[in-house]
């Protein structure tokens, strides 16, 4: 594990609570600058729910609360004095299944978080635009057609436009939820290899269902269990010696 | 027995049913024919006197000159003193029914968490079953006297507009629950504040159906005659000011249809086909605009 970057984001005993029922107890966990971290376990597991708990999208939900702390460098995102939508900008997401604006072409998508935030400069914006796609690895596929809606792309493309339009506000943290369980194992791939250079530029928090995805993108995974974090470490060590027997079992495929 | 089996499966299951059976399916048919047929007859029969009635004096004039300009000497006057209001009340309402109700839904769904949608829901849907007559009285206290504005064009819009409120509530609504969810959050993960997302992807999403919603609404309400009564009162005149009395096309037809004279009451047949035409371009409009998406 690359114990010479800087930690980015440390959880301090957290929570999630639906109404009375807790969904996630007790995460305590860091994730260094400039790594790709993973969020494994089944289904109900509580992976999700505290991945949304990081840039505080439970807040739409009723009933939804949070307990606990999720320091951003240092500074607890869920602060009194803390606005959620500067959290998020600083806090990327992207979603199970792609989901670029329908009423908005290739260009607007990428550059909605800056255009919408007041970014006037055509400069600026056509700057952004391409180097988004080109980190999204996008560039290339699109660059004669920017003005055609989003949604006229392929399931992969469109969730590389997604990572392209999360990228494009510069994000410190990426989350991804699932990125890839709704599309084809060659746009799968294309999206793995881009995590690695994306760690470059941003830190990348991973939810997925798909343990050799896991085992393949990330340097540390976290093993969830009925809402706790049974296992965090190293992917290699987590994958080839884990300490509980639940993650052994887990990862062998014994349940799940 | 297997022969007989397949015999059946080839001459269709209608040959196989008991006379009995076969009997029931006949009267049900009748039954159901007759059903429709009984609504249908009265649709048909009112278009066919307002088509009859209606073009026999429908002329230019209509379109170009005013009630007032009715004369015993042969000029029978026209309807364009109700058209003009109508166009003007529908204008106001306009503005007040996309306003209030775009507002209205906006809330109920997208702050579905705050503690006032129940109640501003409930009022929503007392506001849907207010009878027309009772909406025009209420801007009759409220704004013709307790105002002071008088019968003008003004009360008549926003006695309109207000009962168009629940009705694009209502659709605007349906719309908003059609956006996906995910959609929202896309938006509020690039750090946008939730009224930006609404305004700049929740809204132009749900576009087509709300002018769908909103098409349906001003034709809802261009042919309702009573809550003008006592808000725009009526006018013979044309007047383009609003702060005036003015006429709209349901009103002139009420009004003419009682007047002692023949000229009039064929100016009201003319009137209310004028207005169901209106009403049926509006309603298919609203049909391809939503048919679009």
């Amino acid at each position: 594990m690359n114990t010479d970057r800087p930690i980015r984001l440390q959880t301090e005993n957290v929570g999630v609570f639906y109404g009375s029922k807790d969904a996630v107890r007790n995460v305590n966990v860091s994730f260094r600058s400039n790594t790709v971290n993973a969020l494994i376990g089944p289904s109900g597991c509580g992976k999700t729910t505290f991945l949304r708990a990081i840039n505080r999208m439970h807040e739409l939900t009723p009933n939804t609360r949070v307990t606990g702390k999720i320091m951003l460098d240092g500074q607890d995102v869920y602060g009194s004095d803390v606005d959620p939508v500067d959290v998020r900008r600083r806090i990327g997401m992207v979603f199970q299944k792609p989901n670029p604006f329908p009423t908005m072409s290739i260009y607007d998508n990428v550059v909605a978080g800056l255009r919408l935030a007041g970014e006037k400069s055509k400069v600026k914006l056509d700057e952004t635009v391409e180097r988004s796609l080109r980190g999204a690895a996008l560039w290339d596929e699109v660059k004669d057609r920017l003005k055609a809606v989003g949604s006229s792309l392929s399931g992969g493309q469109q969730q590389r436009l997604c990572i392209a339009r999360a990228l494009a506000v510069e994000p410190e943290i990426l989350l991804m939820d699932e990125p890839t369980s709704a599309l084809d194992p060659q746009s799968t791939q294309r999206i793995e290899d881009l995590m690695e250079s994306l760690k470059q530029q941003t830190t990348i928090i991973i939810v997925t269902h798909n343990m050799q995805q896991a085992s393949r993108v990330s340097d540390t995974t976290s093993f969830f269990l009925i809402g706790d974090l049974v296992e965090h470490g190293a992917t290699e060590a987590v994958f080839q010696t884990p300490k509980d027997e639940r993650t052994e079992a887990y990862i062998t495929g014994r349940f799940g | 027995m297997v022969t007989r089996a397949s015999q059946n499966i080839q001459v269709g299951i209608s040959k196989t049913l008991s006379p009995a059976r076969r009997a029931q399916n006949a009267l049900a048919m009748v039954l159901v024919a007759l059903g429709t047929l009984l609504v249908l007859v009265p649709l048909f029969l009112i278009l066919k006197d307002l088509f009859v009635k209606g073009f026999s004096s429908l002329n230019l004039q209509f379109f170009t000159q005013s009630q007032s300009e009715i004369t015993f000497l042969g000029s029978a006057g026209g309807f364009l003193n109700a058209i003009v209001g109508s166009v003007m009340m529908l204008a106001v309402a306009l503005v007040i029914g996309v306003i209030i109700g775009i507002g209205t839904a906006i809330f109920l769904t997208e702050y579905r968490e705050h503690r006032l949608v129940p109640s501003v829901r409930l009022m929503g849907d007392v506001l849907t079953g207010m009878p027309a007559i009772v909406v025009g009285l209420v801007i009759y206290g409220l704004v013709v006297r307790g105002l002071g504005f008088g019968y003008s064009g003004i009360a008549g819009g926003l006695s309109l507009g207000l009962i168009m409120i629940p009705v694009i509530v209502r659709a605007t609504e349906e719309v908003l629950k059609l956006v996906p969810q995910t959609l929202r959050e896309a938006g509020l993960a690039l750090g946008l504040p939730r009224w930006k997302v609404i305004m700049n992807i929740v809204l132009p999403t749900a576009r087509s159906g709300i002018i769908t919603g909103v098409i349906l609404a001003v034709a809802r309400v261009s042919g309702e005659a009573a809550p003008l009564i006592f808000t725009a009162f009526g006018n013979s005149f044309l007047t383009w000011d609003p702060t005036q009395k003015m006429s709209g096309l349901p009103l002139a037809v009420y009004r003419s249809a009682f007047e002692p004279s023949e000229a009039a009451v064929a100016r009201a047949w003319s009137g209310a086909l004028v207005l169901v035409l209106a009403i049926l371009v509006a309603s298919l409009v609203a049909r391809f605009a939503a048919r679009k998406r």
